[in-house]
């Protein structure tokens, strides 16, 4: 008897890979500014990251003795380390990229069931574990040291940096947020503490210490702009994350601008880009409709703010983000389309008369 | 512009499937050779099979009744063409399953020798029942796909204030109704016209998809003497699902679980407007139906008149047969269509499209884990969660589908058309529809059960009462005779 193929008998060309592939073409200018910001170093962790999400999710496949080749090439894993190699310092030591990724995608993802299953973004709970286990090295930041400058570091500089945690002389440096912390646990105002620490347009480019791939703005905009253009993702997120951090931002910034920094402080440092066209967008951790979404990142941009200003850490995205990730079940059991026929209570319309 | 703002308010979701409608969209309408022979199948709506009434051997003439309708719902059906009756038995039939169903075969005499047809020439002057009362002799169903007897929407909706003609065509491929709207104007909008005086409509919109411009000129042009509308409406599909092109066109929504007429409206598809037109002006049956014949694997697709009964192989044959081997062979639109795995299968009046598809065409792909994107959720156009119903079907929660609105499900098929993990999201939804019909038979057939059981119990209970109070009845006669029979010998012995 032929099997009896159901309708529809037309598809749309799209596939899991496919959408993968387009959120790390998306990711690859931030990527590859990181790269050239911060050298050999950078570019060692992201392959480290990499590599090690590839071997540890085959490992794990095997285990569950499924398919290997089928899971690894749907690119997901791959991301999940990619996108915490973006929030890394890039100095940081080989083993701090090796079990983050591993705890991403064993833990973040595979233990729950692999793709689709998890709870948490796999690459945000893989960075608050390491920033939990291992402050020292996730706090550690450098000035960059682009490639093409005199003094950026050749590939076995670069390799002594990431494998055998060699220092790199004088160039210790603060990220903008921890700086602003610290200076105000020594009783210094943002007035001062933002001089010559902060200027907009190199926070634009991203010119600062930072994460790897966090520093460049308008690339990762720019990114982002792009799979809202491919439909890959929509722009209720984002949007609502921006505003849930640039809205509290303007508000206390005005009651006293010496204490709460402004807007474009809060939006062009850290993670908040990165995370709301590439976090807050993860279609697994986040609701299901275009007003769930929206709430969700209006409560990741919220919470982001709420922890940078009166949290024990200078950063608060992917904080955010685990603490939105544990809403969204509930946000998606309140937030539902209404239905054609319907009010939004779910009660049938009521019938009228024509004549 | 209004329509634009009644656009933005109206219909949600939706999907933009590639057209395809250029490979058979020039191609005329064109009248295939009279097969040998013809199979009438007694089934072709929704509703009760008719009753045969002539008989195997007999000589019936063209548009002759062969089969007379059956209960409320049903329609009649009538001999394509002349011939002989040369057997009534099961034939396959145009269903997923492959399942024979009772049908005549026609042995076709060539000589198309109509029967006495009960011509009108002046319809105007008929009345709403009369109207009706033709279009149910003609066997007329509706001709979009889901082949509800017309009469009987007719007369269901007396007084509505709205009617709309849906001209949406939005499966991809299929251009019958293009090619029938834009050959057949004139005769269209008389039958709408009669459709309209036969429910007393006070408004008259023919909807049609922006992408038959020369429908949509066609139409206007025959319709400038009337007062229907004909409106250009965005191509979109499922543009033309009955839910949605009212939800475009007048900006309201069915309620749940009710019909258009409970909003005051009625939707007939251009095609049956012709087909009543054939059947109040000049008598004739709905004994035939335009049919696009098309897909990648078919070397001259076509638009074709087709008498009811032809085998789906003698329209292949007549497109010049296959330019390379179809991967699936469809009947109606790829969106909705069913599968076929049969060709011997006859056109029936519910068949608009019979495509050849390849491997490339139906890009289809084994499914991979759900990532929630959601592109499900904005594309239906109802306004469910097909993820969320999806993984409740899986996990056998009929119960929790069914409160994320399972019901309200219209199968257009857009979800698993956008799905990336081309998860079979569509066949979950009909899977779980399917048993939950069945848990509900077999719920009537417990309850059923029950009662009979429980009066059955009864029964018993009282025919042994009742034998028990005649046991003791006797019982008490005999004591009191015996009793009587011990005085007496007592007072004998005193």
């Amino acid at each position: 008897m032929n099997s009896i193929a159901h309708s529809p008998h037309a598809h749309a060309p799209s596939s899991i890979g496919k959408v993968m592939l387009t959120v790390m073409l998306a990711l690859a200018p931030a990527t590859v500014f990181g790269f050239w910001l911060y050298g050999w170093p950078a570019i060692n962790l992201w392959a480290v990251s990499l590599i090690a999400a590839i071997l540890g999710e085959a490992f794990v496949i095997r285990i569950q003795q499924r398919a290997v080749k089928p899971v690894l090439m749907d690119g997901s894993g791959i991301l999940t380390a990619w996108l915490l190699a973006l929030s890394l310092p890039p100095y940081a030591p080989w083993w701090i990229a090796v079990v983050g990724s591993l705890f991403a995608v064993v833990v973040g993802k595979q233990i729950f069931g692999g793709l689709g299953q998890n709870v948490f973004n796999p690459a945000m709970a893989a960075r608050v574990m390491l920033l939990i286990s291992f402050p020292l090295e996730m706090t550690t930041w450098g000035a960059p040291l682009p490639l093409t400058s005199p003094n950026g570091l050749n590939l076995i500089e670069g390799l002594r940096v990431t494998f055998l945690s060699q220092p790199i002389d004088g160039m210790a440096s603060a990220s903008l947020l921890g700086h602003v912390k610290t200076e105000f646990t020594r009783g210094i105002g943002l007035d001062q503490a933002l001089t010559g620490f902060f200027t907009p347009m190199d926070a634009l480019w991203g010119m600062r210490a930072g994460s790897l791939g966090e520093t460049a703005a308008l690339l990762l905009l720019l990114g982002g702009l792009v799979l809202i253009a491919r439909r890959i993702i929509t722009w209720h997120a984002p949007v609502a994350m921006l505003l849930g951090v640039a809205v509290p931002a303007l508000i206390f910034s005005l009651i006293d601008g010496n204490h709460y920094a402004g807007p474009l402080v809060h939006l062009l440092s850290g993670g908040v880009m990165l995370g709301a066209f590439f976090i807050v967008t993860d279609p697994v951790t986040s609701p299901n409709t275009a007003k769930g979404q929206f709430i969700f990142g209006l409560g990741c941009g919220l919470l982001t703010w709420v922890i940078r200003t009166w949290g024990g850490y200078p950063e608060g995205v992917a904080f955010a983000v685990l603490l939105m990730n544990a809403a969204t079940p509930l946000i998606d059991q309140y937030v539902k389309p209404r239905i054609y026929g319907r009010d939004s209570k779910g009660v049938a319309l009521p019938a009228k008369k024509g004549a | 512009m209004k329509l634009f703002d009644r656009f933005f308010s109206g219909m949600r979701g939706g999907v933009h499937p590639e057209g395809r409608k250029d490979l058979s969209a020039a191609r005329g309408i064109r009248v295939p050779p009279l097969p040998k022979k013809l199979f009438v199948p007694l089934q072709q709506h929704i509703g009760a099979p008719a009753s045969p009434i002539v008989c195997v051997g007999e000589r019936v003439l063209k548009g002759q009744l062969i089969a007379v309708a059956q209960g409320n719902v049903s329609a009649p059906v009538h001999a394509p063409t002349s011939g002989i009756i040369i057997a009534l038995g099961d034939h396959v039939a145009p269903h997923p399953s492959g399942l024979p169903v009772p049908t005549f075969t026609l042995a076709c005499d060539g000589l198309e020798e109509w029967a006495a047809l009960q011509a009108c020439d002046d319809p105007f002057a008929l009345s709403a029942e009369d109207i009706a009362a033709r279009v149910a002799a003609a066997g007329i169903v509706g001709l979009g796909g889901a082949t509800f007897p017309s009469a009987l929407k007719l007369n269901l909706s007396r007084g509505v204030q709205t009617l709309i003609i849906n001209g949406g065509e939005c499966e991809p491929y299929l251009t019958c109704d293009d090619r029938i709207m834009r050959e057949r104007a004139t005769a269209i909008v008389e039958g709408i016209s009669l459709i309209a005086q036969a429910v007393a409509a006070k408004e008259v919109i023919v909807g049609i998809e922006d992408n038959k411009q020369e429908a949509i000129e066609a139409m206007r042009g025959a319709a400038r003497a009337s007062s229907m509308k004909v409106v250009a409406m965005p191509s979109m599909y499922p543009m033309g699902s009955e839910k949605q092109i009212i939800q475009v066109l007048t900006g309201q929504e069915i309620p749940a679980g009710g019909r258009p007429a409970d909003i005051g409206v009625l939707v007939h598809n251009v095609a049956t407007a012709f087909a009543v037109h054939q059947a109040i002006r000049f008598g004739r049956p709905l004994i035939s139906r335009i049919v696009t014949v098309s897909g990648g694997a078919i070397k001259s697709p076509c638009n074709v008149e087709v008498l009811v009964g032809t085998p789906v192989q003698e329209l292949i044959d007549f497109a010049s047969g296959y330019s390379q081997a179809a991967a699936r062979m469809v009947l109606g639109g790829p969106m909705m269509g069913q599968h076929i795995s049969n060709t011997g299968i006859p056109v029936v009046k519910g068949s608009s499209g019979i495509l050849a598809l390849t491997a490339d065409e139906i890009g289809h792909d084994a499914a991979s884990p759900c990532i929630r994107c959601s592109t499900c959720v904005r594309a239906c156009p109802v306004g469910l969660l097909p993820l969320e119903m999806a993984a409740h079907i899986r996990g056998s929660d009929l119960a929790g589908a069914v409160d994320l609105g399972l019901k309200d499900c219209i199968a257009c098929g857009s979800c698993s058309y956008v799905c990336p993990a081309h998860i079979p999201l569509v066949h979950y939804f009909n899977y779980a529809k399917g048993d939950l019909a069945a848990q509900e038979r077999s719920k009537l057939k417990q309850e059923a059960t029950k009662k009979l059981a429980e009066a059955r119990g009864e029964r018993i209970a009282r025919i042994e009462r009742e034998r028990a109070e005649m046991m003791a009845k006797r019982k008490a006669a005999r004591a009191a005779k015996e009793a009587a029979a011990k005085a007496a010998a007592e007072a004998e012995a005193v």
